[in-house]
């Protein structure tokens, strides 16, 4: 079986984010780079799909020409093969992205029968992608999955909201988002490593298109101010302790 | 926490090991009113001490950086906070197995316990991971071990406040210095302001930033250092702590990989240098990880991984065995590659102890509280001292250049002559071009460029023949001419014009200046104007903090001349002891005057030939300087010698140097005079004539009697150590210097190998020479003899071994070699009665 999971290249924030001085654009001279927590257990389902029915697992990203260390990341535990669709380094709208994506998957020789996501960017969180994307394919698309398996042509997902869980179930091809609690994503060995060195990616330049949307401004969310309680100290503390512990429901 | 004490004997900031290890140190030697802060949180505050992997290798070819380390080691197991789990340094290459070698000799030298060269099968038992196939052999240390560096900092810090001498005061930050009359008065932070008479700043990679809100450098840059973390190891699945397994330094490949816990770390010092800027450091808040912890960056990891791969197979290789953690740590680097302690020469009472990694902070903060307290530390601290800087060196431009050449020698095989090759040509002699034209092979000190031979001096060679003792090994051939000896002996035949503008020359006057010079010199300075005096320069207890000249000009005058290295470090002693009222000055006219040696028994025909002054033995008497005409210029010569030969340091203004040059080149054609460089000044004429350098036999850890400097008499004036150098003359000395003759230089291949200086001297037996203050005998001067066709080593001894005819062995890069004494005390090997210096 033949995947494809879409990625996108994302700072890691620290304890606190600071903006660029014209307010546009997240700070990121102190930040180091990686892809949306999502997108890791999107990855490690392709990774864990191929191994057990064989096929090929292809990376797809549209981004700045940094974004290769994210995909090589991802070709070193265990992607066969990624694409990058490299950008001026601007965000992209989402509009612009995914017709973008759609061109590159449609003229990809290989024919995917499932494309995997993330929910959502860690940066952006605009959920519309992979919507988007569907819905110009005209596949069908399950979001927010939990759980995932592939039978006869049928992939069968478990979404859980609030206390109950959701069964879905769509023919393939088709798109699914997934979040985490899927699975425990991998890390990369240093064999691994090495061999990512040595996978293809095929770079080309994004071909421009008309943004429908333009970002103005960034604004933080206020922090929420956090607080720690000193219960005591020593034995002191121990009846406080044991109320809190009561409290959260550890002890009875 | 909402405010800091209005007031404090001493500031410290930082919160990393060495500002605990300071702290502990200043309460532990009385100091009280003592107020540490730090801008994070602790106990980890998020400088290198929270990142560093901790691990400490004992033997460095400095002395200094081991007896610090061997301190810090001490301190850490004192409080419960190493453990010990054996080192090896192993080599690929055979260049690296005879650097494993040297490192061997240094570990005798400095008494590094239980060291041993390993065969790989023998590595493979200790370290069963590893691929013996791709190692020649290893370096084991036994008591290499890993320590816990924030606990026993925290430790430190809980017994200064147990004194009650301490208060400490996290996410405090620094907002400013104040300075009043060139002495800091004040620190401002952003939780108010501490009025204190002494600051230190012990901040890592944050000291630059620091330093120059008081207007003081610290010359460091912060620099990445890659490691990553792997696991779990099955290999590793059963073990209990920290750390069981020796650690192995990959050295050829700039690596190390160290157990930790089910994991194992690998860390590099190969990658390209990665050097920031002190501000470019991110606050607590705005860091991703710690403020010293930067993301990760494979692609500059990429070779190290194949490296890692090929040396430890079955841990690496094996797939699932994954990344848990790699970061792109910051540490602290200098431009010569030492940290950077003791007090600010620009600002009075503004102390530091910067770019000091983990395995050196307890034993720098404990020297640098000894420095404070009680003005002088233990051990010897002259290549970390702040005041070493030329001006130069503290800009960031050459602090950057020399770092990044330097990052990757960090497990380099660095040879003792190895030149920088970055910001070269910065200070130049009037005489440069003409040199360049001699074919000047240029070695730097300072900033300057000093020839160290010159190819036109090449036919000399043949003339001399075997005399000039030829080299064939390479590692001794590096760095070094034969040339060098040939020039010796041809100026012992006619004479040699020496560029020497690389002293660091200042004048101190006033009337008081008689006083300060009489306060820092061992020697009577209250003699005729026009006199020389060579003076040992004393710490307070009596070992050597300098060597140097001293001219008296007129009666409230006089000219200091000492060398390049170590000349800031004396200025600023000399400054030290300047009075409050100023009464006398210090006037730096390095960069006014160059000078010219000129030596050789046809010294005298030359000078005559271009001045008018009496040159002859009785007119211009040895020891004596004058103003002399020579042509159109004003010279002040100065008769003194540091090569054996009679002759004269010529001190002109720097614009009319090449005037002078000139003149004494034309003169000198007519008898023989040649160009010489710093390899017969500095080496083979001092060794010839049993001169002491500073740094090599001179240091504060040996005193003058030791060193057979002392003068029959004493003057009756006070002088900074008289006290401890008058118990010194009262004393039978421990240790002796002595010059000992290589008696055969044959190597077990039947090649010829001639030392270079720091290896130890054994008894026959290969047993080591301890005396009773624990000192071992090592060379600390080594070079070529060329007129005594001899290569000389220079050692202290244990007094009752220091006997003319005693035998023992040098050992050498694995092998040993017989050594006898030649010569004890200061009388020279060469010209025993100075009749060639006194002609």
């Amino acid at each position: 079986m033949d995947l494809l999971v879409c990625l996108k290249r994302v700072p890691i924030a620290g304890g606190t984010f600071l903006l660029t001085p014209d307010n546009r654009d997240v700070e990121t001279k102190h930040l180091g780079f990686g892809i949306s927590p999502h997108e890791e257990n999107a990855v490690e389902a392709g990774v864990q799909l191929v191994e057990q029915m064989g096929g090929s697992l292809t990376l797809l990203t549209l981004g700045p020409t940094d974004a290769e260390e994210q995909l090589r990341s991802q070709l070193a535990i265990g992607a066969s093969r990624a694409i990058l669709l490299e950008t001026d380094g601007q965000d992209w709208d989402p509009q612009g992205t995914a017709a973008a994506l759609v061109d590159a998957i449609k003229a990809d020789p290989t024919k995917f029968e499932l494309i995997l996501f993330g929910a959502e960017s860690a940066d952006s969180a605009g959920y519309q992608i992979h919507i988007r994307i569907a819905h110009a394919l005209g596949w069908p698309i399950i979001t927010n999955v939990k759980a995932m398996t592939i039978k006869d042509g049928v992939v069968h997902c478990e979404r859980v909201v609030g206390s109950e869980r959701e069964l879905y179930e769509a023919p393939l091809p088709a798109i699914v988002t997934v979040r985490d609690g899927l699975n425990i994503p991998r890390y990369p060995s240093v064999p691994g490593r090495i061999q990512s060195r040595k996978k293809p990616v095929d770079m080309k330049k994004a071909e421009p298109r008309l943004p429908k949307l333009e970002k103005l401004q960034l604004t933080l969310a206020p922090s929420k101010a956090k607080s720690a309680e000193i219960l005591g100290e020593g034995e002191a503390a121990v009846p406080a302790l044991i109320e809190v512990l009561k409290k959260i429901g550890i002890l009875a | 926490m909402s405010t800091v004490p209005t007031k404090a004997k001493a500031v410290i900031i930082g919160a990393g090991i060495v500002g605990n290890s300071i702290a502990y140190h200043l309460a532990r030697l009385g100091w009280r009113d003592l107020v540490q802060i730090d801008k994070g949180p602790l106990p980890n505050p998020g400088g290198s001490t929270g990142h560093a992997s901790n691990f400490i290798f004992p033997t460095d070819h400095s002395k200094e950086m081991t007896a610090i380390t061997a301190d810090s080691m001490r301190q850490y197991k004192e409080r419960g906070t190493f453990t010990e789990c054996g080192g090896i340094e192993v080599a690929r290459t055979p260049e690296r197995m005879q650097e494993l070698e040297r490192r061997m000799s240094s570990s005798h030298a400095w008494g590094v316990a239980d060291t041993a060269i390993l065969t790989p099968a023998e590595v493979k038992k200790l370290v069963p991971y590893i691929d013996e196939t791709v190692i020649l052999g290893g370096f084991y240390t036994p008591s290499v071990g890993v320590v816990d560096s924030l606990r026993c900092g925290t430790l430190m810090r809980e017994e200064a406040v147990a004194m009650g001498a301490l208060q400490t005061f996290a996410n405090i930050e620094v907002i400013g210095m104040d300075v009043e009359n060139g002495r800091i008065t004040r620190v401002r932070t952003d939780h108010g302001d501490i009025e204190a008479d002494y600051v230190v700043i012990a901040t890592g990679c944050w000291g630059p930033k620091l330093a120059a809100m008081a207007g003081a450098y610290i010359p460091l840059t912060p620099a990445v250092h890659q490691m990553k973390d792997i696991g779990p190891v099955p290999f590793f699945s059963d073990t209990k702590g920290d750390i069981e397994w020796p650690i192995v330094r990959d050295m050829d490949t700039n690596m190390y990989e160290r157990q930790h816990g089910t994991g194992l770390e690998v860390g590099s010092y190969a990658h390209r240098p990665i050097l920031y800027s002190p501000q470019d450091i991110p606050s607590n808040a705005a860091a991703a990880l710690s403020p010293t912890e930067f993301p990760f960056t494979q692609e500059d990891f990429d070779l190290q991984d194949e490296h890692s791969l090929e040396l430890m197979p079955s841990i690496i290789g094996d797939e699932n065995v994954r990344e848990k953690y790699a970061i792109n740590g910051i540490l602290s680097l200098t431009p010569d590659g030492m940290p950077i302690v003791g007090e600010t020469p620009e600002v009075k009472g503004l102390w530091t102890a910067s770019a000091v990694w983990v395995k050196e902070g307890p034993g720098t903060g404990k020297s640098l509280a000894e420095w404070m307290v009680l003005g002088e530390s233990e051990i010897d601290m002259h290549a970390s001292d702040i005041a070493r800087f030329h001006e130069h060196q503290k800009m960031t431009y050459h602090i950057k250049a020399r770092c990044d050449e330097g990052f990757n020698k960090t497990y380099g095989i660095v040879h003792p002559n190895e030149q920088w090759s970055s910001n070269r040509n910065v200070r130049l002699s009037p005489f440069y071009a003409h040199e360049k034209e001699l074919g000047a092979v240029f070695f730097e000190t300072a900033g300057w460029e000093r020839p160290f031979w010159y190819e036109s001096n090449k036919h000399l060679v043949e003339k001399f023949g075997d005399k000039v003792m030829p080299r064939t090994a390479e590692w001794e051939s590096r760095w070094w001419s034969p040339i060098i000896n040939a020039e010796h002996l041809q100026m012992r035949e006619t004479a040699a014009v020496v560029d020497l503008s690389a002293f660091t020359i200042f004048d101190v006057t006033g009337p008081s200046a008689l006083s300060v010079v009489q306060r820092v010199a061992l020697r009577q300075m209250d003699v005729a104007i026009g006199r020389v005096v060579y003076t040992p320069v004393l710490g307070i207890h009596g070992g050597f903090k300098s060597d140097l000249t001293i001219m008296r000009l007129a009666s409230d005058h006089f000219r200091v001349v000492t060398g390049g290295a170590h000349g800031m470090a004396d200025k600023k002693w000399f400054k030290d002891q300047l009075p409050a009222d100023g009464s006398a000055q210090i006037v730096d006219l390095t960069s006014n005057f160059t000078t010219i040696g000129v030596w050789g028994p046809k010294a005298r025909e030359i000078l005559s030939a271009i001045t008018s002054q009496d040159m002859s033995k009785d007119a211009f008497k040895f020891s004596s300087c004058k103003i002399i005409e020579v042509g159109p210029l004003s010279v002040l010569a100065s008769r003194i010698s540091y090569v054996g030969e009679l002759g004269w340091e010529l001190y002109i203004p720097i614009d009319q140097g090449a005037k002078l040059w000139e003149l004494i080149w034309e003169a000198g054609k007519a008898h023989g005079l040649i160009p010489a460089g710093i390899g017969l000044y500095g080496t083979t004429g001092r060794l010839e004539k049993s001169y002491r350098a500073y740094g090599a036999e001179l240091e504060t850890e040996y005193n003058v009697v030791e060193a057979g400097m002392q003068s029959p008499k004493l003057k009756e004036q006070d002088f900074i150590g008289r006290a401890a150098h008058e118990k010194h003359r009262s004393e039978v000395p421990v240790t002796t210097l002595v010059s000992l003759f290589v008696d055969d230089h044959t190597s077990s291949t039947g090649e010829k190998r001639y030392m270079l200086g720091k290896e130890p001297i054994v008894m026959v037996d290969k047993s080591p020479i301890i005396d009773f203050h624990g000192r071992r005998s090592y060379v600390t001067s080594a070079g070529s003899a060329p007129s005594l066709g001899k290569h000389i080593l220079m050692t202290y001894l244990p007094t009752p071994l220091a006997v003319i005819g005693n035998k023992f062995l040098v050992e050498y890069l694995g092998e040993f070699y017989p050594v006898s004494v030649a010569g004890v005390g200061a009388t020279p090997l060469f010209d025993p009665t100075n009749e060639r210096i006194l002609a």
